[in-house]
């Protein structure tokens, strides 16, 4: 059965606020992890999995599926939290996350048998090769399906980013469909300050790409955008997607210390109330 | 049991001939199989298979760390990937790639690792793979091949890509070595092969060292020493069976091979004797130093690596 999807913005931004209370209830429990780049990811991964992706959450690996690649494993939250909303697994299951035995890893496991884990990651700019291998192989077997992969703007750093951006257009890639979440800040503080990366869209379109911008925090904006990247050109596509780390929760948006930060249990209600007054 | 009389140079030929051979043929039988190039097609073996199958040859250019990950999701979508490069750019560049995208995720993916050990020659250190079977062997699932000649680089590679699951890193030469054995004595990834038994003293080699291993028993029984000889073409599963007999039945093991003598087929077999039946053991191999350029003849000798040097450890049992 495909999931439930919808292209009602008022909707997919109340499935939004369910995932990203999910995320601040499950890292609160967990003691650990990412919080900030979870909630600023959490319009784009809702966009995702209730409107652009095909896919069977009953049969996570259903070979006419399209693949989401998450490179940036520390996010692994607001995927693991999109998942068991898309009905992947029970929401309840959320609450064993980074604990000893469970299947929602810190960093995402395949080993551990979770549904709709495409890929065991966590090292930073690795992603984006093995979707080049994933839609070179869909090229070969002349499927259609498409192959999604988020990463961080950070993440750009790494040198084998860059490695695989040129092998995606060498070969003609447009099944690969690259989201960078542009928050602009990173741990040691804002990215410009800590490795300039612009002008990005530049160094993407000199790469080959088709480069495409938008609000990641802004549903109509990432519907039309997500709709645009799947008209085949030949080429890869990259999204650059500017969001705002800590997204619905007022008292944290901006803010690089909470990209390894999570929150007390005291703090929980007061964050879920914001997620709930900002919708 | 053969003598070591049976064991004869039958025309010196490259390990990496014996690898492009097994690719080609392993490649022929079944479509899954995808090569991955890294610019160093020929030198590498590749050659064979990427003229014989071109759009399973997938051109990825000088970039070691994008090549691995492509591998692992060719994998992951079913494909059979073989990588092969330089070992020194195959398992320490793109170790990280290794570890996570391949080990990590538990996919068969085919690493080739060339231009092992010193016998490279005069490219000179950067180009010579010392350290990649203890790089390689420390992962967790990562089978590790490392075969004696052509003929038997020719049945490992095969064995890799058909036999083996999750990944695989198999490593050969650069320069033509004696080739001497047959393809009757097949491989079994994980099973040594004994081909002297002698009760003496035991000399455990691997690649391009079990020829050398040979020519010093010769040496050996001339001055009246016995000696086991076991090919250890697999270093991961290391065949503790056959090392722990070695040790018991003839009190005192020697490893070579064309590796630095930390981390390798030396510390592999050492892992097993001490936890099993602890017998004086001496390891040879490169001595914790780099390579440097030469004849291969010539560097080999000067970093210990002949028959002469195994032997001389053989006269210290006395």
């Amino acid at each position: 059965m495909p999931a439930t999807k919808t292209a009602d913005p008022q909707q997919l931004r109340h499935i939004a606020a369910e995932i990203r209370k999910s995320v601040v209830t499950s890292l609160a429990e967990a003691g650990s992890g990412h919080l900030g780049g979870s909630l600023g990811l959490s319009d784009i991964f809702t966009a995702l999995y209730f409107s652009a992706l095909s896919h069977q959450p009953d049969n996570p690996t259903w070979p006419g599926r399209d693949r989401l690649i998450l490179s940036i494993g520390h996010v692994a939250p607001v995927l693991y939290a999109t998942l068991a909303h898309a009905g992947y697994f029970p929401v309840e299951e959320l609450t064993t996350l980074r604990k000893l035995g469970s299947r929602l890893q810190g960093h995402p496991g395949r080993d551990h048998g979770l549904p709709g884990i495409e890929l065991s990651a966590g090292s930073l700019g690795q992603g984006l090769s093995v979707a080049v291998g994933m839609a070179l192989a869909a090229k070969l077997d002349n499927k259609s399906h498409r192959i999604y992969t988020i990463h961080g703007d950070g993440e750009l750093q790494e040198g084998s980013i860059w490695e695989s951006a040129m092998a995606a257009s060498h070969h003609n890639l447009d099944n690969l469909i690259a989201i960078v979440d542009r928050n602009g800040v990173q741990i040691d503080g804002f990215t410009e300050d800590v490795m300039k990366l612009e002008p990005l869209g530049a160094k993407w379109e000199s790469f080959g790409w088709r480069v495409l911008h938008c609000d990641g925090n802004n549903m109509e904006h990432l519907l039309e955008t997500l709709s645009r990247a799947s008209e085949s050109i030949n080429k890869p596509t990259v999204i650059i997607a500017k969001t705002v780390m800590g997204k619905g929760i007022r008292d944290i948006e901006g803010d690089y210390r909470w990209h390894g930060k999570v929150p007390t249990k005291e703090q929980v209600p007061g964050f879920l109330e914001q997620i709930d007054s900002g919708q | 049991m053969q003598q070591l009389s049976d064991y004869r140079n039958r025309g010196s030929k490259p390990t990496k001939t014996g690898f492009g051979e097994g690719l080609l043929e392993a490649g022929t039988r079944d479509h899954r199989v995808i090569c991955l190039g890294a610019d160093i097609t020929t030198s590498v073996g590749c050659n064979f298979f990427a003229e014989a199958f071109p759009k399973r040859f997938i051109s990825l250019g000088i970039a070691e760390q994008n090549c691995i990950g492509v591998a692992a999701g060719l994998a992951l979508e079913g494909k059979i990937p073989v990588f092969s490069t330089y070992g020194v750019f195959a398992a320490l560049r793109a170790a990280d790639q290794i570890r996570v995208s391949v080990c990590y995720n538990d996919l068969h993916v085919v690493i080739g690792g060339a231009h092992a050990g010193v016998s490279v020659g005069p490219d000179g250190a950067t180009h010579q793979a010392l350290e990649d079977i203890a790089m390689m062997r420390v992962l967790p699932g990562m089978t590790v091949l490392s075969p004696c000649d052509a003929t038997q680089a020719k049945l490992a590679t095969v064995a890799a890509i058909e036999q083996c699951r999750g990944p695989v890193y198999i490593r050969f030469g650069r320069e033509a070595m004696p080739d001497f054995t047959t393809t009757e004595m097949g491989v079994e990834p994980g099973k040594s092969q004994l081909l002297l038994a002698g009760k003496d003293l035991t000399i455990i080699a691997t690649g391009h060292l079990v020829w050398e291993a040979l020519e010093a028993a010769k040496i050996l029984e001339q001055e009246g020493i016995g000696a086991r000889v076991i090919n250890m073409h697999t270093i991961k599963p290391v065949d503790a069976d056959a090392i722990i007999l070695a040790a018991k039945e003839t009190g005192y093991i020697i490893t070579a091979e064309e590796h630095q003598v930390t981390g390798g087929l030396g510390s592999a077999v050492a892992e097993v004797v001490v936890q099993n039946f602890p017998v004086p053991m001496k390891m040879i191999g490169m001595p914790d130093h780099f390579g440097e350029s030469g004849e291969p003849r010539q560097l080999m000798k000067k970093y210990g690596l002949t028959a002469e040097c195994i032997a001389e450890a053989g006269r210290r049992k006395k």
